[in-house]
């Protein structure tokens, strides 16, 4: 394979804290250099140049929680479907949940995800697996097997483990290992028939609400657990001012703790449901403005480590009824970035604190050797216009579902190419979204 | 140097206390002594005639709280070769079907002056309550989780036998369910009173807190765990005493903890595999590694413990003597 090099592109690598102008050169799917001063004598090297004037080059995103619909519900996504979309949006590598029918609670069924994603050959595919068998929340998965087959660590997805003793043991027995539990963070007694965030505007609605603190307790009892056991925790969609305490204040004590968020719950608020929005529904709830300014002051104070799309394929079906009824959860891979970069727009995120809970950060807490620019790493990375509007259109949406909470939102930057290992898996001027 | 046909008129006791309760308490010289005791059964029950009068007159009472097959048997063995009359009671036909209290069974039996009780019961400390409300010397055959002391004592009469040595340096691995094992408590305690290096290997949801007090290494591999052991002591997943689950299938605790010849290379060339049964064949252990003569102790463990038993009897009956003369 020959050598190309991507010239005068603006260089965003967080994990080195690079924003320069300058090329990335690659060889058989490898960066081979990066950095302002790339020299290559283009008359004598059989090497193909890509000019990247005002655009910017970062590596490709590495999506910490996407559901998919394989196996078990492949009318709502499947593993090509997925990886379109993921590509569409900048994104070179997900970690798949394990709530599939059955759930991924086994090592053929981790090797299946592995493989069908190896099939397509788009993206990086991974996949947690379950950290209780079926996801029941009633006995630990084999863990030790799950994680010498991949399994990049253990959750049971959308649903919080809720027994105590269970989720000791496993914090306990996941030490042995150096892989992370990952908890949704909702008391369930406390959630009980709530469908959106408890407040004034669940009153107006007459929506039952679900207490913003069902979402702290559950943490602040893990945080004593993890205290007990050593074990790695990481919570997936913090979405409360109170949990972000929580956490930045157990980092601090040096527990081994992380976090994520994603771009519902730092760009909109439980305003968002009101007329029965559907697709605003999501878990755990849309919160205050508050708790929403809190999401987005700890992506810049780096307590939230990482963001990531929450990607939750839903049928209209699922979404097409009365508020209370509909399912929870937003797709997410298309609007990852483009949503993430607003905050950078509006001055309230720096452009490499807004990139590295998409890149750096997530390959780090999962061990991935993948989201940086750097020499010997995967030429895996992304182009994007930071001045290239458009108005987000779920009807475009390479998914096959549509259920966006951001439908009909203009947005200021534009995926323009997506590449991974080295070949361009999307590219704007052959897809039908210009 | 006294025969074992009428050691108990042994002037210099074998042993200092009423009760054999566990291993804590007991000092070096005292195991010792019982070692060396059984040491001369072990020769004695090897011959066709293998009966003494060491207990004669006297009544044991094995009462097995829990299903026991190896301890009972080998304690009734154990006082019926001594001579003694040995009466075996277990919770199937006792009157504790009947709702009654540990306490009140342990009266009415005291009542009946027997002169051993040897008692197994499945909450720990429930033989010290027992053994505080009779006038006889009790044993405990396994109490809970605490403590198993004449399971220790055959252990260490096995390896010291085998390596023909006393037991100083030697760095003995307990693996497995230690959480839940009275075998292991009372085997750290003895190795460690012993001068062996002990250390545990098992997940971490197996391994109660603190061990590292007990001066204990402990790790969660057994690569690193086995490293250079000279003995590894294969525990059995004690899942009557387990609440929900500690390890996610038998198939996962087999491959991460189950000792086979591959996990053996990790230890010294020469090690050896003891196991206190019963054992769970593809559980915790390879079964031809479990029959391998060569590198099992698992035959001779049984074999030590009728010998074990019978200088614990011994030991106990002489001392009642001592003590009855000094009133």
């Amino acid at each position: 394979m020959s050598k190309k090099i991507y010239k005068n592109a603006r260089l965003l690598d967080p994990g080195s804290k690079l924003d320069v102008l300058g090329s990335v050169l690659i060889e058989s799917g490898v960066i081979v250099d990066v950095g302002p001063g790339v020299f290559v004598d283009a008359m004598q090297d059989d090497i193909e140049v890509i000019d990247c004037s005002g655009v910017c080059l970062c590596p490709g995103l590495i999506d910490m929680r996407v559901a998919t619909g394989e196996p078990g519900n492949e009318h709502l996504e499947t593993f090509d479907s997925v990886s379109n979309s993921a590509a569409a949006g900048g994104i070179t590598s997900i970690i798949c949940l394990p709530n599939t029918e059955p759930a991924i609670d086994d090592v053929a069924l981790l090797e299946f995800v592995e493989r069908r994603g190896a099939e397509v050959d788009l993206i990086n595919v991974r996949s947690y697996a379950a950290a209780t068998k079926g996801t029941l929340g009633l006995e630990m998965s084999e863990v030790g097997l799950l994680y010498q087959a991949g399994a990049l660590g253990f959750t049971d997805g959308h649903k919080a483990i809720h027994d105590a003793m269970l989720m000791r043991r496993l914090l306990s027995y996941t030490t042995v290992f150096n892989t992370m539990v990952i908890q949704h963070p909702e008391m369930v007694d406390l959630v009980g028939e709530g469908v959106m965030s408890e407040g004034t505007v669940a009153t107006e609605l007459g929506l039952n609400g679900i207490p913003p603190e069902a979402e702290v307790m559950l943490i602040e009892r893990d945080l004593r657990l993890v205290e007990m056991t050593g074990g790695k925790y990481h919570v997936s969609r913090v979405s409360t001012a109170a949990s972000v305490d929580a956490i930045s204040r157990a980092k601090s004590r040096g527990l081994p703790v992380s976090c994520d968020t994603t771009p519902h719950y730092f760009t909109l608020n439980e305003e968002a449901v009101r007329g029965y929005r559907t697709f605003a529904k999501v878990s755990p709830p849309l919160r205050s403005e508050d708790d929403r300014q809190a999401i987005v002051d700890g992506i810049s104070s780096g307590v939230i480590d990482a963001v990531v799309s929450d990607h939750s394929p839903r049928d209209q079906d699922s979404k097409r009824l009365p508020f209370g009824q509909a399912s929870f959860g937003v797709v997410g891979l298309e609007t990852l970035l483009p949503v993430t970069l607003e905050k950078v727009h509006e001055k309230s995120i720096s452009i490499l604190d807004a990139l590295a809970p998409l890149t750096c950060n997530p390959a780090k807490l999962l061990g991935l050797k993948e989201g940086r620019l750097q020499k010997t790493y995967p030429a895996n990375f992304v182009l994007f216009d930071l001045d290239r509007p458009f108005v987000i259109d779920g009807d475009t949406f390479l998914s096959k579902c549509k259920n966006s909470p951001f439908n009909g939102k203009k947005v200021s930057a534009s995926v323009i190419k997506t590449i991974r290992a080295g070949n361009i898996v999307f590219d704007i001027n052959n897809s039908s979204i210009d | 140097m006294v025969s074992v046909k009428n050691s108990v008129a042994s002037v210099e006791p074998v042993y200092r206390f009423k009760h054999l309760l566990g291993i804590e308490g007991l000092m070096r010289t005292d195991i010792e002594k019982l070692l060396d005791l059984s040491d001369r059964y072990v020769k004695s029950n090897r011959l066709a005639d293998k009966k003494h009068s060491t207990l004669r007159g006297r009544t044991l009472i094995n009462l097995f709280f829990e299903n026991s097959t190896r301890t009972s048997t080998s304690f009734e063995l154990a006082g019926k070769r001594l001579g003694g009359d040995v009466i075996n009671m277990s919770v199937g036909t006792s009157s504790i079907k009947k709702g009654e209290t540990l306490i009140d069974t342990a009266m009415t039996l005291n009542a009946m002056h027997p002169d051993v009780l040897v008692v197994r019961h499945a909450d720990s400390g429930s033989v010290h309550l027992l053994a505080e409300k009779v006038n006889c010397s009790v044993i405990n055959a396994g109490d809970g989780s605490h403590e198993h002391p004449t399971q220790a004592l055959l252990d260490a009469l096995a390896i010291r036998r085998r390596i023909n040595r006393k037991l100083d340096g030697l760095k003995v691995v307990i693996c497995g369910d230690i959480a839940h094992s009275r075998v292991a408590r009372s085997n750290i305690l003895l190795l460690g009173k012993m001068g062996a290096t002990v250390r545990v290997v098992g997940p971490p949801t197996l391994l109660p807190v603190g061990l590292e007090k007990f001066g204990v290494e402990v790790f969660h591999d057994m690569e690193s765990g086995l490293k250079d052991a000279d003995i590894i002591m294969m525990l059995r997943l004690q899942t009557e005493r387990m609440t929900g689950n500690f390890v996610p299938s038998i198939r996962e605790y087999y491959q991460l903890y189950g000792l086979d010849y591959n996990k053996l290379k990790f230890a010294k060339p020469n090690a050896l595999i003891m196991h206190p049964g019963p054992m769970n064949r593809g559980v915790e252990i390879d079964s031809e590694l479990a029959d391998d003569i060569d590198r099992s102790l698992i035959r001779e463990q049984v074999e030590m413990g009728v010998a074990v038993r019978m200088a614990c009897l011994e030991a106990l009956v002489s001392q009642q003597m001592i003590s009855t003369k000094d009133h």
